[in-house]
């Protein structure tokens, strides 16, 4: 008996009007690995934007008097340089922070542009099947049979290596993913009857696989982009390791693990910093996507 | 038509069960559906499904035609023709004099809001991404049939008429139950004032106790909005608390066709004496019934390799030899009721 007295004073108190405040709190709450994600790429997004005013050194200064200097806290180094400096002098925290400009410009840019390509193809086929969905599903498959670091190459090596160049390679080696999912996806949805609905409502193909296909295959797509941006990262600093992507000096986390690549041995620092820089960036967009995929699933959302 | 009671073939230009009168709002003459069975890498066809083949009936106005038969016997593609969401593989649907397969694009838009459709499953007729006003009101506002204030006074007005409050409007689908969600299937097919509505097992995904709301709520509106309908289910008792007549379907035919008195009180095809007898009664007398009940053995054959001669033959329990080997034709045995069998002819 007393019991239940309890359980209701519960439920009363848990029916009180709830404020604003304490809205944003819950939610913020039930989404928690988000806002940590939301925070780091917040944090990489200001560093982007505001490097020249909050980096402590010349991205390029050389000093060669104070090379491969070790991190602040370890024996032999410097406060001015936080993390020490790498073979040329240069100070190792400013370069990381000028390369996430690189890398989150390369990353955003080559999904986008993997997403325009992938998901309106992969809507094409699936909707329409027959002859199209044959002629690209065998693109698709012949896209990902292609080594990508080839395809990428050859592109970079006509095109010549610049930024945008980078950004169109990335996007037009890695949209075929895209395309898989978009297609399957869309196969399933256009046995729903309320695509079925929408024809006989006299909807325009157009109109149906924009309004009515397209929202429902947003979560899977967002999941798969967040895991591509990071992934459009790491091949971007795949190519400037190769030599092909950002060209030395313009510090990009890419070039700069290949650089701290002959020293790894005994000045760890030079390679592990930058490395971590791709960790954390890709760790954020993925924990921020998870997050946003709930936000936008109506079953979650309150109305 | 009465001289062609004994034909035995008779031409698809004449469908059986109807004269060609103006007051027939659809009609349908030998229609037949084929899906290609494809196999390997070059699309090779290896077969077809014969889903729907050479049906033949018409809706008269303001009437209520019940399509009733197991699942698999291509009853929804019949429906599904008739929207023409599907391309038919032969026959003609006319629908107030006009061949559907020969309409223009334009023609084919105005067409497609004459007839609308209520859809089986509630789960998924409806986008889980729009909400209730969009799913209802979104044709209208595309086809420019009502925008700016009185649009959502047009969906509030679908929305009551289906006995669902206007509060509801802003939510999303999966905030209702089964039955409401039906309900908002039938406010979107209402808003675009159509003629006919194809109602493709409406209640079968519904809880017995909101199937008999949900047919009642059809019955309804039928008279207030001069609708025609047809109704396809699986299951007799549903259909015929509201049909006009019933049509059996077997495995891609028309088995029989007759008023619903009829079909329950003087069922000729032996199809329809098994169907009738599978529904429990509870009545006095229901043991009685038992004692004669028909029960069919076996599963439907395949509609890819469908058996010769009469489509029943294979489970029939009158089958004679003549049943395997010609197919019988559509016979009058009393005004307005049509039966396929050799018992008849």
């Amino acid at each position: 008996m007393a019991e239940t007295t309890i359980e209701l004073s519960r439920l009363e108190e848990t029916e009180k009007e709830p404020t604003v405040l304490s809205l944003v709190l819950r939610k913020m709450w039930h989404l928690r690995l988000g806002v940590v994600g939301g925070l780091v790429i917040l944090l990489l997004l200001v560093t982007a934007v505001f490097t020249p005013l909050l980096a402590p050194h010349d991205p390029y200064a050389q000093n060669i008097m104070k090379r491969l200097l070790p991190p602040a806290w370890m024996e032999g180094g410097e406060r001015v340089h936080l993390l020490g400096t790498d073979h040329l002098g240069r100070d190792l925290l400013t370069r990381i922070m000028y390369g996430t400009r690189v890398s989150l410009l390369v990353g955003l840019s080559a999904v986008v542009l993997q997403v325009v390509i992938g998901v309106g193809l992969g809507l094409l086929a699936g909707f329409h099947g027959g002859r199209i969905d044959s002629v690209i599903s065998f693109l698709v498959n012949v896209m990902m049979g292609f080594p990508f670091i080839l395809l990428a190459m050859s592109l970079v090596a006509v095109l010549g290596p610049s930024l945008q160049n980078i950004i169109i390679a990335l996007g037009v080696t890695g949209w075929p993913v895209f395309t898989r999912v978009a297609r399957i996806e869309t196969m399933k949805l256009r046995e729903q009857e309320f695509v079925l609905a929408a024809t006989s409502l006299a909807f325009t193909t157009g109109r149906i696989l924009v309004k009515h296909i397209l929202p429902n295959l947003l979560p899977s797509i967002l999941v798969l982009a967040t895991v591509e941006v990071a992934r459009a990262i790491i091949r971007e600093s795949l190519l400037s390791f190769l030599g092909l992507g950002i060209q030395p000096p313009t510090p990009s986390w890419g070039i700069m693990l290949a650089e701290g690549r002959d020293y790894m041995l005994l000045q760890w620092w030079l390679a592990a910093f930058p490395g971590l820089a791709i960790f954390l960036a890709a760790l954020g967009i993925n924990l921020l996507g998870d997050a946003l995929r709930d936000l936008i699933d109506p079953h979650l959302r309150k109305s | 038509m009465r001289t062609g009671e004994r034909q035995q073939s008779p031409r698809p230009a004449a469908p059986p069960g109807i004269a060609p009168r103006a007051a027939h709002l659809l009609r349908v003459e030998g229609l037949k559906k084929h899906f290609p069975i494809r196999k390997g890498l070059l699309g090779k066809t290896v077969g077809h499904v014969f889903a729907v083949d050479g049906v033949s009936f018409a809706i008269r106005k303001g009437e209520t035609l019940g399509l009733v038969g197991e699942s698999g016997c291509g009853k929804s593609t019949v429906g599904r023709c008739l929207l023409r969401l599907y391309d038919p593989t032969a026959g003609r649907i006319i629908y107030d004099g006009q061949d559907i397969a020969a309409l223009s694009p334009r023609d084919l838009t105005r067409f497609r809001t004459k007839i609308q459709m209520i859809f089986q499953d509630p789960y998924s007729s409806l986008n889980p991404r729009l909400r209730v006003k969009e799913i209802v009101g979104e044709a209208l506002r595309v086809h420019n049939l009502a925008g700016g204030r009185s649009w959502l006074e047009r969906v509030a007005e679908m929305m009551a008429e289906v006995g669902l409050q206007a509060d509801h409007l802003a939510r999303y689908p999966h905030e209702f139950s089964g039955g409401q969600r039906q309900r908002i299937g039938i406010a979107r097919a209402l808003a675009m004032s159509p003629e006919l509505i194809v109602a493709d097992e409406p209640v079968s995904a519904l809880d017995v106790s909101i199937q008999a709301q949900v047919i009642n709520l059809l019955d309804s509106l039928k008279e207030k909005h001069r609708l025609s309908y047809l109704i396809i289910a699986h299951d007799l008792a549903v259909v015929e608390h509201i049909s006009d007549r019933i049509a059996v379907m077997y495995l891609g035919k028309l088995a029989e066709l007759a008023s619903d008195r009829e079909i329950y009180l003087n069922p000729r095809h032996p199809y329809t004496t098994a169907l009738l007898s599978a529904v429990p009664k509870a009545e006095a007398g229901a043991r009685e019934r038992r004692r004669q009940r028909q029960l069919l053995t076996g599963d439907v054959p395949s509609p890819i390799n469908p058996p010769s001669g009469c489509r029943f033959h294979t489970r029939c329990p009158e089958v004679k030899e003549l049943c395997a080997r010609t197919e019988p034709p559509m016979i009058q045995v009393e005004p307005d009721h049509w039966v396929s069998c050799h018992l008849f002819s």
